[in-house]
């Protein structure tokens, strides 16, 4: 049986006020593939993710997701209905709100405004929050407040929120950013579950834990694939090395 | 979770509303003039206005505090609601104006007669406001008309923050120069007024004054009722997430724009029903309730009282006017310069406003309490500090 992509882009390119931040991009991804993306500052990883949720458009190319939907006529919040969710490089959470609040709020289902109006928790729901609570190991911390977590825990809460929406892929953009070495562990951990079930993006600048997750690493350079392959490939590969400024061990740290 | 009212919270919604829609009321019909508890039909009449106010401020609040959007025209849709009422108030009058005639005065003195022939002089769309109904429906959908037209274009172009407060300046702005020409069909600069019926009562009798004050009192309730609801369901949570991070919001698969635009209608709707209510108990409703101004005052009540809770709202407005009609009669001059003290006063020092006041005081109760404890007792501080020096 063939493998179905569950991302697909072509000869994207993305051009903001003469400066080009994509150019020219192809990229694939396998359904419940984890993926790795890492580059130097500037070469389009968040951009990427930003035509890939409808944030932006692109000027020209092929963004599909699942077989033929095509997501470049789409608004961000089409987008995430089918199924792909995100989460920011700075910790979004709904610091007014429980904790339990943010995840039912991200849970799947209804979105209309009418709805809303009228919804109450059931207890399908209940179980299901509690399950992501679990998971992300906040459960102690339902009826806290978001806004007073530490870092580490609101980039988990938005990790669950994204998992509470069940989506069948999961853009996470760079989720050990300010994090302990024991609480990035630990994301990884997370994160590693997920793929399979999941299809997830990561990007990230940390080395080592790149290491600890990526099965599979796409380098960007300058708004277009530099190359792909293991950690071990890519680390030894003289381009990357060279767009590194030489640096072999810690790229970008 | 979604909260249920709390039982102390029912009872002193229960309390306020006894108060504001029994007591007040009858102790304006009941009790005699001599008594000191005694309320003067003058009174009743201001508190009715407060009340109006503060239905206004209310619709402020759920956009501003609830939902992040800091509109600079509400005043808009308060007067767009006075105006449809106050057209059926003035057809009302009949032959009973300065010229005796069958249509309103100014349209006698602007020589409507040559404008509309057909019609004696009455402009055609203010023919269907002599049924009251029709009236009291346009109260609602016109403003809401207005919001949503003006909400779905500024939303869906995702204009945000400061830019939504300046264009929603503008277009009251921009309303209130057109209703300002006589050529508008609404009175020019004079507005409407003289009123002298509403549904076959006399306006300026203190019987209807006193009526006209308890539709104001239970509007408010209703209001009240309508927002705290809000606040208990989802859609208040998808608000005030809106509020806080609208792009979690939207990358969670909700229509943000759909939701801003619920609230801005819905608040459109509940100040309009405010100013409705209002003209009759003024008399008169021109062009200058929906110069900027104005809007900014109700931005202010909402601010002074504490924006981001309910009761703040009506607090603030009902407090700023009662100091406004004491300060305007002891120092007219300087009323401005109290108003604009009074608001940096508030963002300065009280965030949370005058609801917020008592946590406050709280907090600098206790750390006064735990300065006054360290002073009295040194030795404690110094050794907790210990270890942390040691590290």
């Amino acid at each position: 049986m063939i493998k179905q992509f569950v991302l697909t882009i072509e000869s994207v390119n993305k051009t903001f006020d003469g400066f080009k931040a994509i150019s020219d991009l192809n990229f694939y991804m396998d359904e419940g593939e984890l993926r790795v993306i890492i580059g130097p500052n500037g070469a389009g990883k968040s951009t990427l993710l930003d035509l890939i949720t409808g944030r932006t458009r692109p000027d020209s190319g092929k963004i599909e997701f699942g077989r033929d939907t095509d997501l470049t006529q789409l608004k961000e919040h089409q987008i995430n209905r089918l199924g792909i969710g995100r989460k920011f490089q700075t910790p979004s959470v709904y610091v007014d709100h429980t904790v339990f609040e943010n995840i039912w709020l991200s849970l799947e289902g209804k979105r209309s405004v009418w709805s809303t109006l009228f919804s109450r928790t059931t207890s399908a729901q209940r179980e299901r929050i509690d399950e992501v609570l679990q998971t992300i190991g906040l459960s102690a911390k339902a009826t806290a407040k978001a806004g007073e977590l530490s870092h580490g825990q609101k980039q988990w809460l938005e990790i669950g929120m994204l998992l509470a929406q069940n989506p069948k892929l999961l853009l996470v953009d760079e989720p050990a950013a300010g994090m302990s070495d024991e609480e990035t562990a630990r994301t990884g951990e997370l994160l590693v579950s997920l793929a399979g079930r999941h299809s997830v993006v990561v990007i990230e600048h940390d080395m080592t834990f790149v290491r600890q997750i990526a099965r599979k690493v796409t380098v960007l350079h300058q708004g277009s694939v530099l190359c792909e392959g293991t950690v071990d490939q890519v680390q030894n590969d003289e381009r990357v090395i060279e767009v590194y400024l030489g640096r072999k061990k810690k790229p970008a740290c | 979770m979604t909260p249920a009212f709390p039982k102390r919270e029912v009872w002193w919604i229960a309390i306020a509303a006894f108060i504001g829609i029994v007591l007040l009321p009858c102790l304006n019909a009941f009790v005699p003039a001599a008594s000191f508890f005694h309320v003067s039909n003058f009174s009743i009449n201001i508190y009715g206005k407060y009340l109006c106010y503060a239905v206004l401020a209310l619709s402020v609040n759920l956009l501003w505090g609830y939902t992040g959007l800091l509109s600079l025209g509400q005043a808009l849709f308060f007067a767009l609601g006075g105006y449809a009422l106050g057209m059926h108030l003035l057809l009302l009058i009949g032959q009973l104006g300065q010229y005796k005639a069958d249509i309103p005065d100014f349209m006698v003195f602007l020589e409507f007669a040559k404008r509309f022939p057909e019609t004696g002089g009455l402009p055609p769309h203010w023919i269907p406001f002599k049924n009251f109904w029709f009236a009291a429906a346009a109260v609602v959908w016109v403003p809401a008309v207005v919001a949503f037209i003006f909400g779905w274009l500024a939303f869906r172009s995702r204009i945000k923050g400061v830019y939504f407060s300046i264009l929603s300046q503008a277009l009251t702005y921009a309303a209130c120069l057109m209703f300002f020409r006589n050529d508008f069909t609404f009175g020019g600069n004079n507005g409407l007024t003289d009123f002298k019926f509403i549904l076959g009562a006399d306006v300026n009798s203190p019987v209807t004054k006193r009526w006209l004050y308890v539709a104001s009192a239970i509007l408010l309730l209703l209001a009240y009722l309508v927002c705290r609801w809000l606040t208990t369901t989802k859609f208040g949570l998808i608000q005030r997430a809106i509020r806080d991070s609208e792009n979690r919001v939207l990358f969670s698969g909700y229509s943000t724009a759909s939701f801003k635009l619920f609230v801005f209608v819905l608040s459109a709707i509940i100040a309009a029903l405010g100013g409705a209510l209002y003209v009759p108990q003024v008399g008169i409703i021109n062009p200058s309730e929906m110069a900027p101004d104005k809007s900014l005052e109700a931005v202010v009540w909402c601010a002074v009282g504490g924006r981001g809770s309910l009761v703040g709202p009506i607090l603030g407005a009902v407090s700023v006017n009662a100091l406004k009609s004491y300060a305007t009669r002891a120092f007219a001059e300087q009323w401005l310069y109290i108003l604009g003290g009074l608001f940096i006063v508030v963002v300065v020092f009280m965030p949370k406003g005058l609801v917020g006041l008592p946590e406050q005081l709280a907090g600098l109760k206790s750390r006064f309490c735990r300065r006054k404890c360290a002073a009295s007792a040194p030795e404690t501080p110094t050794a907790t500090l210990k270890p942390v020096v040691r590290e």
